[in-house]
């Protein structure tokens, strides 16, 4: 690269991060002030670009035109904000942890189809902005007046949030509920109405965001999920809460992402290396060597101990006859029903697992994860790579696949132990992301974007009944194991460690080393789950350690309910089977899955699970 | 006297330029309670946490029954019988009471590591014992998240009781207690040591409490110590009675 | 011999018709179809379109064997593991005769090899991947779409005619994108041997980062881009490259811009010149586009995307196979299908016995731009079959059996 393209990648840097830093920015002080994982953010910065799309047509393309659409869109969208958080979100807030991630999700699948039915399905590209359409010269380079703009805006928007935060009464309350939310309840604060609104400030940085990409993006339904993946990113790598460390983050990680088109390939002792193939990943890479340097992002601060609202309640010993009786019920299943109950129930079996080992780690362990696919993914490409490419028969790869799994989870685990909370979770989805990256682009071993095929079971078990009840035994088996596991010794030092790890360290429990063991159990056993989901489906591909596989797992524990054992389990029936259902219709299936979701959010804000079993008490109670 | 279980010389911290404890030297015998007092701010927590691993000092000897003890983490300082409780307590949520102190067992034991025997079924009988002598066995079927804060303090007594120590630290172990309570929490502490043979080091904002209980007071003032002895001769000592006791008082 | 086996096929149906009673006979035929219409529907709701208006349009013409047909479709969410569950789904539940449909190259993929386990006549819709009737080709899966291969090949000619010699390539970092590239190197390789490709960059699907991708491809100084973006990062491209002068002077090749869905959001700002490949549907003046077009508009008020030509073709090709086997057995579909001409809005079409592939053939031409909408001129039509590599090579490429 010359000195001018290195200038020019330069500023095409700083103008891609200030979008990311207006959204990250938005999540950042929503997240330090609720503690809310808001996937909706995305959705957010999405209807910023529709809504200025539309109303740029409605005002015409002048400046003014230009700028009052841009304004406008994101209060619009700031009220879209307050309308989440009053209809949704403050109905839940004394819900376990994490549980209106559920809910912010479910909000996603909902706006996403509102877009398509308000806006359509085309890619809708907006005018270029009235005035700035130009390009400018910086040496011998033409650079977009309108980048320029976007640079400054940045430094601007965060001088902006400097002063709210500083010379106002609302940014102080907003910066003590940072630094410890009880704090501001005690201080007799309307709590409501400080969560409404910096709801309103956040949408409102994610609507400006994406406002201000008209003249850089169409408007289409992906964005949502793209920008959401980097926001958290950012948000991570500049620290929770800290506004100076998400603009930090953002150049960093815009000016990173320019640098590696910029390099382009180069080969180095004679191999070629793609630059560009990184963009795939490079925010990811950034995080995670972020994190293992510093543990609270590059501006963050370790969060004030957290007092647990609530602590986490007692786990009841699973009946083992009630669980026999299942299984048995389960396997009697193939003879009653046709064959394609029975391969839904081999999916739901597998997601069963899945889910169970991901509510180990991240309920009675304490170690939330974000990135549990990759454990689930790499268990499906290790049976079926040692079956096609190293020509070891079904059963062993079968039995070597969660093996593999759990050497990665090793690997990874002794990174993600040295960390606590949100920070653990980000640095778990940068594994898994890393993972992911490289399967998708390792074409001779792994098959790239397009996966491995011909990964089909054993003569004896191509039976898809023969092979359910396979299904049924290994992953029951991994099931009842890890239920087993927690109310041993080992697991409740476990739980013990996740209750108070100052108390566990002074009775001399070795706490990060039996997560370490924790983390590498699970990883197996989600290993297992997705080498036998493999061999069903008889083709593994990328999507398998996606962050939508994560994101699956996720939602498959909060609906069963992250405080009981069966939660997982009745999550991963429940969202499977509605999924297979829903979609049928496949015009809106994703409202309606939505809408099914937010309404199970918020009739049983315990999960499906815990919700019931409180109705049961609550009934015996009254007739008592 | 007997012999010193915990032996403390020229103990020396400070961050970034500010001397926090400076050249603090002082032992504890088996069987005897000290108190650690001073002022807000006089370099007690900072102590506290050098002698229990949390913190390593810039200089200076820990030595507990003769071995140096400095630069260990505290689950190792544990493993030597060093039991501890907290200021704010720090117990098991989740668990029951019989559990935590059956946690603590299992630990001193190293029997935590088994994957498939049943948590529980060990040590039933001498958490009950420890649970008996704080007062708490009628309590043990109870969830610790749900128990009063006195009581909380008991079990954290009977948790720390749990590895046989030869030393208990602990870091204001009243606080948040009515005056009654205190009183009632320290003379058991007083009574378990003397009969088990205990050192017991603490600190302590209430000086009805410490003059009660301790055998003997050493008295902290930002980072030095500026007096020790008996209850009697502390109270007597001028340099106290100006920089803490005027003020406190 | 070939006869005897007809007269058995026949007597064979005959049998199984009678045996099946009129109830079953007047019962509908159901086709399975699968697509991710939530992951890309800007081609996917045109692509329904079609299929609607075929089922139409055969059903009123007395449906096929005596039987109406029905095309039963699910959504596969873009995610192979889901694909093959539905398409299980289709078979076993919904008593689909065999499955159509898909999008992405894994999808496709996935549920090819899926129709080989299972024995059932897949025929794959849009997917572009070269990989489904060769490296990974079988016995059950016919492919419908002019495939990235043969729609590079149909750019190749005006490619060279140019004699450019520093050529940049973007691409989107799939499966799609890195084959359109490897198809691209090789053949102007083969046809312009001194050929350069100074700059190559993969873009993240849906992420591209354009100014920045347009800076590096300028600061190679190439005389010609290659480029197999689409959508959203189509969109994009254009725009930064208009801005930053890196089209000036520079001739660019695009794979799929003149697809209506790729094309009609770029409006006044469509690239004037670029190579395209797409569907110049407003031009077309063949008969059977014709009654295709006015058909289509009467039903739906709307002109036609590339995707409802897909969609239509794809369940006519279902349809005529149905009738040529004279059965809904698999093996007489399969055998039917290999060989297979049928008429499709762009003209006759022939499933190649020898891979499976259609004939389908494609429109290239440069964009130009006419009342602030980009369309097609100097548009010709390249008939599929004069965009495949020999027979040796197919067979090369293709696992026996």
């Amino acid at each position: 690269m010359t000195l001018a393209s290195i200038i020019i990648q330069l500023l095409n840097g700083l103008a891609a991060a200030a979008s990311l830093f207006l959204v990250s920015a938005g999540l950042s002080l929503i997240f330090g002030v609720t503690r809310i994982v808001n996937f909706a953010h995305g959705s957010l910065y999405m209807l910023g670009l529709y809504g200025a799309y539309s109303l740029i047509q409605f005002f015409g393309r002048t400046p003014l035109g230009f700028w009052g659409a841009v304004v406008l869109a994101a209060l619009a969208v700031g009220l879209v904000g307050i309308l989440i958080e009053v209809l949704v979100l403050r109905r839940i807030y004394r819900a376990p942890e994490l549980f209106q991630l559920l809910a912010t999700f479910a909000v996603v699948l909902v706006i996403k189809d509102i877009a398509l039915f308000t806006w359509g399905a085309e890619d809708l590209v907006g005018p270029r902005a009235p005035g700035l359409s130009m390009a400018v010269e910086i040496m011998g380079r033409r650079i977009p007046a309108y980048d320029l703009v976007l640079i400054a805006i940045g430094p601007v928007v965060l001088g902006a949030l400097w002063l709210l935060l500083t010379r106002t009464r609302w940014g102080a309350l907003v910066r003590a509920a940072t630094q410890d939310r009880e704090m501001v309840g005690a201080l007799g604060v309307d709590q409501a109405r400080l969560f409404t609104s910096v709801f309103f400030v956040g949408s409102v940085l994610a609507g400006l965001g994406g406002a201000l990409q008209i003249p850089r993006e169409p408007a289409n339904l992906e964005l949502d999920l793209a920008i959401i993946a980097d926001a958290f990113v950012i948000t991570v790598v500049g620290g929770l809460g800290s506004i100076g460390g998400a603009f930090l983050a953002a150049i960093v990680i815009g000016v990173a992402k320019a640098f590696c088109v910029g390099i382009g390939s180069v080969t180095w002792f004679g191999f070629e290396v793609s630059f560009s193939k990184l963009t795939l990943v490079v925010e990811f890479l950034i995080m995670a060597l972020v994190l293992v340097v510093r543990p609270y992002g590059l501006l963050g601060k370790p969060q004030a101990a957290q007092r647990a609202a609530e602590p986490a309640p007692r786990l009841q010993v699973p009946s083992w006859t009630f669980a026999l009786v299942w299984l048995a019920l389960l396997a009697l299943v193939p003879l009653a029903a046709d064959r394609y109950t029975t391969i839904l129930l081999t999916d739901i079996v597998c997601f069963a697992l899945f889910a169970v080992s991901l509510h180990f780690i991240m309920g009675p362990a304490g170690m939330v994860s974000f990135g549990h696919a990759a454990y689930f993914g790499i268990g499906a490409y290790a049976a079926g790579l040692l079956l096609k490419r190293f020509g070891l028969p079904m059963e062993a790869a079968l039995l070597l696949a969660p093996l593999i799994a759990g050497l990665f989870a090793i690997v990874y685990g002794w990174f993600c132990v040295r960390l606590s909370g949100v920070y653990l979770a980000m640095l778990t989805l940068a594994f898994a992301q890393i993972s992911w990256s490289v399967v998708f682009q390792w074409d001779s071993m792994t098959g790239g974007s397009n996966g491995v095929f011909g990964v089909w079971p054993s003569a004896w078990l191509s039976d898809k009944t023969a092979y359910y009840y396979l299904a049924l035994v290994l992953c029951g088996a991994g099931i009842l194991f890890l239920w087993r596991v927690l109310f041993s010794p080992f697991g409740y030092a476990l739980r013990a460690g996740r209750d108070s790890p100052l108390r566990a360290e002074a009775i001399g429990i070795d706490l990060r080393g039996f997560q370490w063991a924790a983390f590498a159990l699970v990883g197996a056993l989600a290993g297992l789950a997705g080498a036998v989901y493999a061999f069903s489906k008889g083709s593994i591909s990328p999507s398998s350690i996606s962050i939508a596989q994560s994101t699956d797992g996720l939602i498959m524990v909060l609906l069963g309910g992250v405080e009981t054992l069966t939660g997982p389990v009745v999550g991963a029936a429940i969202f499977t089977w509605l999924r297979d259902v829903v979609a049928r219709n496949t015009e809106f299936w994703r409202a309606v899955m939505g809408g099914v979701i937010l309404l199970i959010v918020l009739l049983f804000p315990q999960g499906l699970v815990g919700g019931l079993k409180a109705l049961v008490v609550r009934w015996r109670e009254q007739r008592a | 006297m007997s012999r010193a279980v915990l032996q403390v010389e020229g103990l020396h911290k400070s961050f970034g330029g500010v001397q926090a404890v400076a050249d603090v030297s002082f032992a504890i015998s088996a069987g005897e309670m000290l108190a650690l007092i001073g002022p807000n701010g006089a370099g007690k927590s900072t102590c506290f946490n050098m002698l229990n691993g949390q913190l390593a000092p810039d200089s200076g000897i820990v030595r507990l029954e003769g071995r140096d003890i400095v630069g260990l983490r505290p689950r190792a300082i544990w493993r030597l019988g060093v039991g501890r409780t907290f200021q704010i307590t720090a117990t098991f949520a989740s668990l029951s009471v019989r559990e935590n102190v059956q946690m603590a067992l299992y630990s001193h034991a190293g029997r935590l590591r088994s994957l498939l025997s049943r948590f529980g079924a060990a040590f039933g009988g001498e958490a009950d014992a420890l649970l008996d002598q704080v007062g708490m066995l009628d309590q043990a079927e109870r969830t610790c998240g749900v128990l009063a804060y006195g009581d909380l303090k008991r079990v954290e007594l009977a948790i720390a009781l749990a590895n046989e120590p030869r030393l208990l630290l602990m870091d204001e172990p009243t606080a948040g207690m009515a005056p009654k309570e205190r009183v009632a929490l320290m003379e058991l502490t007083a009574r378990l040591a003397r009969a088990r043979n205990i050192a017991v080091l603490f600190t302590e904002h209430d000086m009805d409490v410490v003059f009660s209980q301790a055998d003997r007071i050493i008295v902290l003032d930002r980072g030095v110590l500026i007096a020790g002895g008996t209850p009697p001769e502390v109270r007597a000592n001028p340099n106290v009675r100006a920089v803490y006791l005027g003020s406190a008082h | 011999m070939l006869t005897r086996n007809r007269l058995l096929a026949g007597a064979a149906a005959l049998v199984a018709l009678s045996l099946a009673g009129p109830a079953a006979a007047q019962a509908p035929i159901k086709i399975g179809e699968l697509n991710s219409y939530k992951v890309f529907p800007a081609f996917l709701e045109p692509y329904k379109k079609g299929i609607e208006l075929a089922v139409e349009e055969v059903n009123a013409a007395g449906g096929v064997l005596g039987r109406k047909i029905e095309v039963v479709s699910r959504d596969d969410n873009g995610n192979p593991g889901d694909a093959v569950r539905v398409a299980e789904e289709l078979l076993s539940r919904e008593g689909a005769s065999f499955l159509i449909g898909t999008f992405p190259s894994n999808v496709g993929l996935a549920v090819a090899d899926f129709a080989k386990q299972r024995k059932v006549l897949f025929i794959a819709a849009e997917p572009l991947t070269d990989k489904i009737v060769w490296d990974q080709g079988n016995a059950y899966t016919f492919r419908l779409r002019t495939s990235t291969y043969m729609q590079t090949a149909m750019l190749i000619p005006d490619a060279v005619k140019l004699k450019k010699k520093r050529w940049a390539i973007v691409y989107p970092n799939y499966e799609y994108g890195q084959s359109a590239t490897a198809a691209f190197k090789k053949l102007l390789k083969e046809k312009q041997p001194d050929v350069e490709f100074v700059a190559e960059q993969a873009t993240p699907l849906g992420k591209i980062d354009a100014g920045a991708v347009a800076q590096a491809l300028a600061d190679a100084k190439p005389d010609a881009i290659f480029s197999s973006l689409f959508g959203p990062d189509l969109a994009k491209f254009v725009r930064e490259g208009q801005t930053r002068g890196l089209f000036k002077g520079v001739e660019v090749f695009n794979l799929l811009a003149g697809e209506p869905e790729y094309l009609d959001p770029l409006k006044e700002e469509s690239p004037d010149g670029w190579y395209v490949t797409g569907y110049p549907w407003s031009e077309l003046k063949t008969p059977e586009h014709t009654k295709f077009l006015n058909a289509y508009q009467a039903k739906f008020k709307d002109y036609p995307r590339l995707g409802s030509v897909v969609g239509y073709a794809t369940v006519m090709s279902a349809v005529e196979g149905i009738k040529k086997a004279g059965s809904l057995d698999q093996d007489k579909l399969v055998a039917a299908m290999s060989g297979l001409k049928l008429i499709t809005p762009f003209g006759m079409i022939e499933y190649r016995p020898i891979d499976h592939q259609s004939t389908m053939g494609a429109y290239v031409g440069q964009i130009g731009v006419k009342d602030g909408k980009g369309y097609m001129k100097n548009w010709r039509f390249v008939d599929g079959k004069d965009a495949l590599p020999s027979d040796a090579d197919v067979q090369k490429m293709r696992p026996k059996n």
